[in-house]
């Protein structure tokens, strides 16, 4: 039965659907009993299923996540929580050394079924070690699933999806999409290795890609210039790593003419890794315009608001590139 | 957790807190006391590290003659604590080592062809040629892996025994690591987290003095690492590593009370590696106190002829049975190692393979 829920209602659904359908799933991490780490997205889930299932944590990023992928390999399937992705920079070797090689290392006789779920929350003056969105990191790393939900449906059944799947996987939301609210059905169980990229709204003038809050970027401003006759294309990546890029190279094989958008920085970041898959892949001569990206300047989050306005990508920026793209 | 139980106190003994006459090769030499003990398991004990001591010393010379080329970090020396530890855990127990394993894969019961083939980087090795001796793995035996990253697997040991608690096995998760890897924070971390969860956990410190090139002296301001467990409320004991009898019943103690749910324990082992830190040298000429009379002192201090000189004396193990023992090893090391030379490689495609479980798009 259709039903409106946001994208944090999705959230806190996957974990109530994983935690009730499959009793080898347990939640650990910082603030997971708490109102204010998380947001919305895990209320009350101690009271329903108890705290020895959903366990708050010492301030101990590295062992936790360590303990994820040590639990894993016993049947578990524990979910991994770190409210800021600043802090999961601690349990970097548990996720890049350890979780992500461990299949690979022991010749596929163990699979770390672990989920991490690290949360984008950025603005309100938090300044650069409270903002960061470090995606295109992972997303570099051979065997750990990167997962960056833009919709409501999912930021639910791809978190579920994460959980169910054999491999690490590193799923990441964005606050600044909780409100965000879509109709959706019954939570749908989905195989994450199938997964990838989607055609969000269709278009044939341009194409624009991003993942998380960039689709959402992308999409108010497709919607905008759809009144003037504008007609763009938007590609929700969803999955970042492993990344199938064929259905962007679909699309700007269509409309020939790309915008690559991403809340990260610009240096060795995804728009980078868009674009250059895309000029890798297509004649050349097919483009009309230059391929161009939107991200961060290369500078860390400000904390002054005035200087934060600057910081972010705007509305009126990718606005300006995509007009810029038509003109030539 | 209710907070009666957070704030429950674990009794821990007193510990002068520096090692002393344990880290004094000059001490400890003398045969080990084998009144009232288990002659079998002795036996057992005494050929397992004979197996050990054989198989590092045959793959340090396969280093040194450049057949095998990756990083070995040998055990020679140190074969006490993985065997008298061993000795104590099932193949439903949950191990995991470091760069320095081949001693906990073989005394838990690891296959000898499949470690030389796994040196070599055959098909056959026990992690199917893709991780090289310092990335070793038997699930099937209880030995769930080790890894180079210095206390990588700590943390993941003791994910093993919050499994192992939750779903109410009576499995122990147990890690084993060096003097340097209580250098790193996750340790810190790990032994916090599992005293305060009360888990199945064994951390068990090989202390051979040094990490790499370093002396523990220029290292830590104690050459005692239980200190830490102290630290963290968790019981430990502190042992002769070259004593595999008093190896044994500290492991006897700490595993059989982690399995009955009293929470986690700590044992230290004190001992010396014969070789350097990576491959078949002996590495004298590094650090500031590892010299040539250090290790010769040290090799008085043998953990396998202690053994063997209390059985001969009592007359429960000949020179004879000893040397052939030695002499049937001898054949098994050529026999393996011509077994791996002949094995395949893995097939070219294995290289994309593995990195996902379901392969990727």
């Amino acid at each position: 039965m259709k039903r409106k829920m946001t994208y944090s209602q999705g959230i806190w659904e996957a974990f109530d659907y994983v935690l009730s359908h499959y009793p080898e799933t347990f939640i650990l991490g910082q603030g997971v009993w708490s109102p204010w780490y998380v947001g919305s997205s895990m209320k009350d889930l101690d009271k329903k299923y108890g705290k020895e299932r959903v366990i708050d944590s010492p301030v101990s990023e590295g062992a936790c996540t360590g303990i994820g992928v040590g639990a894993s390999l016993f049947g578990h399937r524990p979910i991994i929580i770190h409210p800021r992705m600043d802090f999961m920079i601690l349990a970097m070797d548990s996720i890049v050394n350890q979780a992500a090689k461990w299949s690979y290392m022991f010749g596929g006789q163990a699979h770390p079924c672990v989920t991490i779920r690290s949360i984008i929350n950025r603005g309100g003056e938090q300044g650069a070690q409270h903002s960061q969105a470090l995606h295109s990191w992972f997303a570099h790393i051979p065997g750990l699933r990167v997962v960056m939900p833009y919709s409501a449906k999912d930021a639910r059944d791809l978190l579920v999806a994460s959980v169910l799947s054999n491999d690490p996987v590193l799923y990441i939301d964005d606050r600044w999409l909780y409100e965000q609210e879509e109709e959706v059905e019954d939570v749908e169980e989905l195989d994450l290795s199938t997964q990838g990229p989607k055609v969000i709204l269709e278009g044939k003038d341009i194409t624009l890609v991003g993942a998380s809050y960039s689709c959402l970027l992308g999409l108010n401003v497709a919607k905008a210039l759809q009144n003037e006759g504008i007609s763009c294309e938007v590609i929700d990546l969803r999955v970042i790593n492993p990344l199938d890029i064929s259905p962007v190279l679909k699309s700007v094989k269509k409309t020939r003419r790309v915008v690559s958008l991403d809340g990260g920085w610009k240096n060795c970041g995804l728009a980078g890794e868009v674009i250059a898959s895309v000029v890798e892949n297509i004649e050349p001569g097919l483009l009309l315009s230059k391929p161009t990206r939107l991200t961060l300047p290369d500078v860390s989050a400000p904390t002054s608001l005035e200087l934060e306005k600057k910081y972010y990508p705007s509305h009126e920026e990718v606005h300006h590139l995509i007009r810029q793209s038509l003109a030539s | 957790m209710d907070a009666a139980k957070l704030m429950e106190k674990i009794q821990v003994e007193e510990f002068g807190g520096e090692l002393g006459d344990l880290a004094n090769p000059q001490k400890y030499r003398q045969n080990l006391s084998i009144h009232n003990q288990d002659m079998n398991k002795l036996i057992i004990q005494l050929e397992k590290m004979l197996l050990i001591r054989a198989v590092e010393e045959s793959i340090a010379e396969l280093v040194l003659s450049k057949e095998v080329n990756c990083p070995c970090h040998l055990s020679v020396g140190q074969e006490a604590i993985a065997v008298g530890i061993a000795q104590h855990l099932t193949s439903h127990d949950r191990a995991f080592g470091n760069h320095r394993s081949h001693s906990h894969y073989l005394a838990m019961g690891g296959n000898v062809d499949s470690l030389f083939a796994e040196v070599f980087g055959k098909k056959t090795g026990c992690s199917m040629g893709m991780g090289g001796s310092m990335h070793l793995f038997s699930g099937d035996i209880g030995f769930h892996g080790s890894v180079p990253i210095v206390a990588g697997t700590i943390p993941v040991a003791v994910g093993a025994a919050l499994s192992a608690k939750l779903s109410g096995s009576n499995a122990v998760g147990i890690a084993f690591f060096g003097d340097g890897a209580c250098e790193e924070g996750v340790l810190h971390e790990s032994l916090n987290f599992a005293s305060v969860m009360k888990l199945p956990m064994i951390f068990v410190v090989e202390n051979n003095l040094y990490s790499s090139h370093m002396d523990i002296g220029l290292r830590q301001p104690n050459d005692s690492t239980a200190r830490f467990a102290k630290a963290h409320h968790i019981e430990y004991r502190v042992v002769d590593g070259n004593d595999v009898i008093a190896v044994d019943n500290a492991a006897s103690y700490l595993i059989a009370k982690a399995r009955a749910g009293e929470g986690p324990g700590f044992l230290e082992a004190v001992t010396y590696r014969w070789l350097g830190h990576v491959g078949g040298n002996a590495d004298i000429d590094v650090g500031v106190r590892r010299s040539p009379s250090e290790l010769a002192n040290w090799k008085e201090r043998d953990p396998v002829a202690r053994l063997f000189r209390a059985l001969e004396d009592k007359h429960i193990y000949s020179a004879s049975m000893f040397q052939g023992y030695k002499d049937y090893l001898d054949d098994l090391m050529k026999s393996a190692i011509k077994k791996a030379k002949q094995d395949p490689w893995p097939h070219p495609e294995f290289l994309y393979e593995n990195v996902y479980y379901a392969k990727a798009i």
